[in-house]
């Protein structure tokens, strides 16, 4: 009896360990090739599903974001990690001089890339290039200027960064918590335009700071980025400095009363771009993904990112949002002479690149920021 | 026999020797070193210069944030145990033993959530659009600016380490020999003289333990004067991320970090001595 009973069971096991390891997906999955994956060092949102999740459907491909916040946590990250460790680098464009300069990104080859659909702006950026050779291609960028709550200030107001000096909002400023943005929108208010807000004299430079360290007593609070999200969606800031629509487009989509404008003295741009990690294997199908994000559909998304929206330098990617979504297009300015379009201001040499500062040191500008802080 | 070597005591202090040395000691040492190394283009390279000491110590930033610290680590142990206080008293001898048992874990529970979500809850609570504001608003109040200042700062700090310092307090109020209140009334004592002649000094060491806690988790945090006080000013954490993030100063940030370390020695070991040290 006990014998025929453990005979029983032990089949009884044979047959589930066999059902169970035909149905287990791990053997199901041999069948099919695993996703290639591409690991990706990027600002937040550039890999999330509402940019990615096409691309790696129809490309068996994963991506695997590592996410910074700043040139510098990106530096130090590539710094800490062995070579190879980051197939696609996206980049804020101030900051792939010295990516290369570091040895962390390879040379690309223009001809992949459909350089002549750029606006002719934005076809040779600086810092991309060295003579001929290509070491980052531009995928999105946006403006910084003034960012208020439109229940308190008017576009008029708005159109000077005099702005924050307002009685209106005197306690209720908040500073985007990172010097460059910040310091160069003072910079453009005290006329540094040529070449740049950023490439200025040590007597400008002393200028720049009487005037910031004068703004101390509009100061709200210096603010991260989720920070200054829910700082101005509450109402608690009523204007912030060294932003643009890339935090108040999100928080107009939840129908905050926040804009953003370009004043009369400027705006800065930053620019968003890709690079490839020294050392990836995976040129191929990277080089796919840049010309997917590069293409009219990938523009759109990109235009329109969750996380936050970003203005297209391609000619067809305006074409794109101006069919696919025309108020998109019109709040972003993406058409072609309208008072904020991009290329307007450029052309009307209102709209300045990021940038480190030429004549002095970052850290200079670091400890300024420092010190105004506790100031 | 009696020079046989006995493992057994060794053996038992041995864990405590191993994980002091490994996660606090160690990387103590570590940091001290690389206070000393230098940065160049993002990537840290042993060296021995002082130039990261000489650079922070000598910015009017560091010592600004260095005095904002203290004196709000300060204010907030001094407060929470103001506040603490008639609670823990009334624990300690005005409730029955089951009550208090509940309420001490009432106590326990905040720590259940993480303190970044119960700082955010704050953000709302304390916005100027938020119910405080509108309840205020009802009596013709405010609205008054509560967030991304000190005082929300603090509100911060009390949600850490109120309940912590309720707890010890209560213990060791609870924990005082009733014959010596008694004998105390007896004696003639009025409340008030039994109150800081029997049951303060009693209660010493409980009381000064908790304000030092109170002191030592608001002299280090980070998230309240981030998220509730606006970085404005910025304290000695927030000095740390900002140093960090600017150009990867971890040399600079260690900086940093040692003279917390060291003031929280000096601190600690204060207290410790104003706890358990000898009456005069």
């Amino acid at each position: 009896m006990t014998r025929s009973t453990f005979t029983l069971s032990r089949r009884r096991l044979l047959a589930g360990a066999a059902g169970a390891a035909l149905t287990t997906p791990m053997i199901n999955r041999a069948w099919a090739a695993d996703p290639v994956q591409i690991n990706m060092l990027a600002w937040y949102g550039h890999a999330e599903p509402d940019i990615v999740a096409e691309f790696e459907a129809a490309n068996n491909v994963k991506f695997v974001p590592k996410y910074y916040a700043g040139g510098d946590n990106m530096l130090g990250l590539i710094a800490q990690s062995p070579p190879g460790t980051y197939d696609l680098i996206l980049s804020d464009a101030e900051f792939v001089q010295q990516l290369n300069m570091a040895g962390y990104i390879e040379e690309m080859d223009p001809s992949l890339y459909p350089f002549d659909d750029f606006w002719p702006e934005y076809q040779n950026f600086p810092g991309h290039w060295t003579g001929d050779q290509l070491w980052s291609v531009m995928v999105r960028f946006g403006l910084l200027g003034v960012s208020y709550n439109s229940n308190v200030m008017t576009r008029e107001e708005a159109m000077s960064y005099n702005a924050f000096w307002n009685p209106k909002i005197t306690g209720k400023l908040g500073h985007f918590d990172w010097h460059l943005p910040s310091l160069g929108q003072v910079s453009l208010l005290m006329g540094n335009r040529d070449p740049s807000p950023f490439d200025i004299s040590e007597d400008a430079w002393e200028a720049v700071m009487d005037k910031t360290l004068s703004l101390k007593p509009q100061v709200g609070g210096y603010f991260d980025y989720g920070g200054t999200f829910a700082s101005l969606k509450n109402g608690e800031m009523l204007a912030m400095a060294g932003i643009g629509d890339w935090i108040t487009g999100v928080l107009q989509k939840d129908g905050a009363p926040v804009a953003s404008v370009i004043p009369e003295e400027g705006g800065i741009q930053w620019t968003e771009s890709y690079s490839i990690g020294k050392g990836t294997t995976k040129h191929e199908i990277i080089n796919k993904f840049i010309n997917y994000m590069l293409s009219p559909e990938g523009q759109v998304k990109s235009i329109k990112m969750a996380a936050y929206p970003g203005l297209s330098p391609l000619k067809s990617g305006w074409k794109a949002i101006q069919e696919a979504d025309p108020a998109e297009a019109k709040r972003s300015g993406l058409i072609e002479g309208d008072d904020q379009s991009p290329i307007k201001l450029l052309s009307e040499g209102r709209l300045f690149f990021r940038d480190i500062p030429r004549q002095q040191d970052l850290e200079d500008w670091n400890d300024f920021w420092s010190e105004y802080k506790t100031a | 026999m009696s020079k046989r070597f006995d493992a057994y005591p060794y053996v038992w202090r041995l864990p405590l020797l191993i994980w002091q040395g490994l996660f606090f000691v160690g990387p103590l040492i570590l940091m001290v070193a690389m206070s000393f190394w230098l940065v160049r283009n993002y990537r840290m390279e042993p060296d021995f210069v002082l130039k990261n000491w000489d650079r922070m110590l000598g910015r009017d930033y560091f010592w600004n944030a260095y005095w904002v610290t203290l004196w709000r680590a300060t204010l907030a142990g001094v407060l929470a145990s103001l506040i603490a206080f008639p609670a823990s008293y009334a624990l300690a001898f005005r409730v029955s033993e089951t009550t208090r048992r509940w309420a001490i874990f009432f106590l326990i529970v905040p720590f259940f959530t993480s303190y970044l979500v119960r700082v955010y809850a704050w953000q709302v609570l304390l916005a100027e659009s938020g119910p405080i504001n509108a309840v205020l608003g009802f009596g013709g109040l405010g609205p008054f600016t509560m967030l991304n200042s000190g005082f929300g700062a603090m509100v911060g700090y009390m949600t850490l380490v109120l309940p912590l310092v309720v707890i010890l307090q209560t213990f060791s109020l609870a924990a005082i020999d009733r014959n010596l209140i008694e004998a105390a009334w007896n004696l003639g004592a009025s409340p008030r003289e039994t109150l800081f002649q029997v049951i303060l000094p009693a209660a010493r060491i409980g009381l000064i333990l908790g304000a030092t806690f109170a002191f030592i988790l608001s002299f280090g945090d980070f998230v309240s004067p981030f998220y509730l006080g606006g970085s404005k000013p910025p304290t000695l954490s927030i000095l740390i991320i900002d140093t960090t993030k600017s150009g990867q100063q971890w040399p600079r940030a260690a900086v940093v970090a040692i003279m917390m370390i060291a003031t929280l020695f000096v601190a600690a070991f204060a207290a410790v001595g104003a706890a358990y040290g000898r009456r005069k």
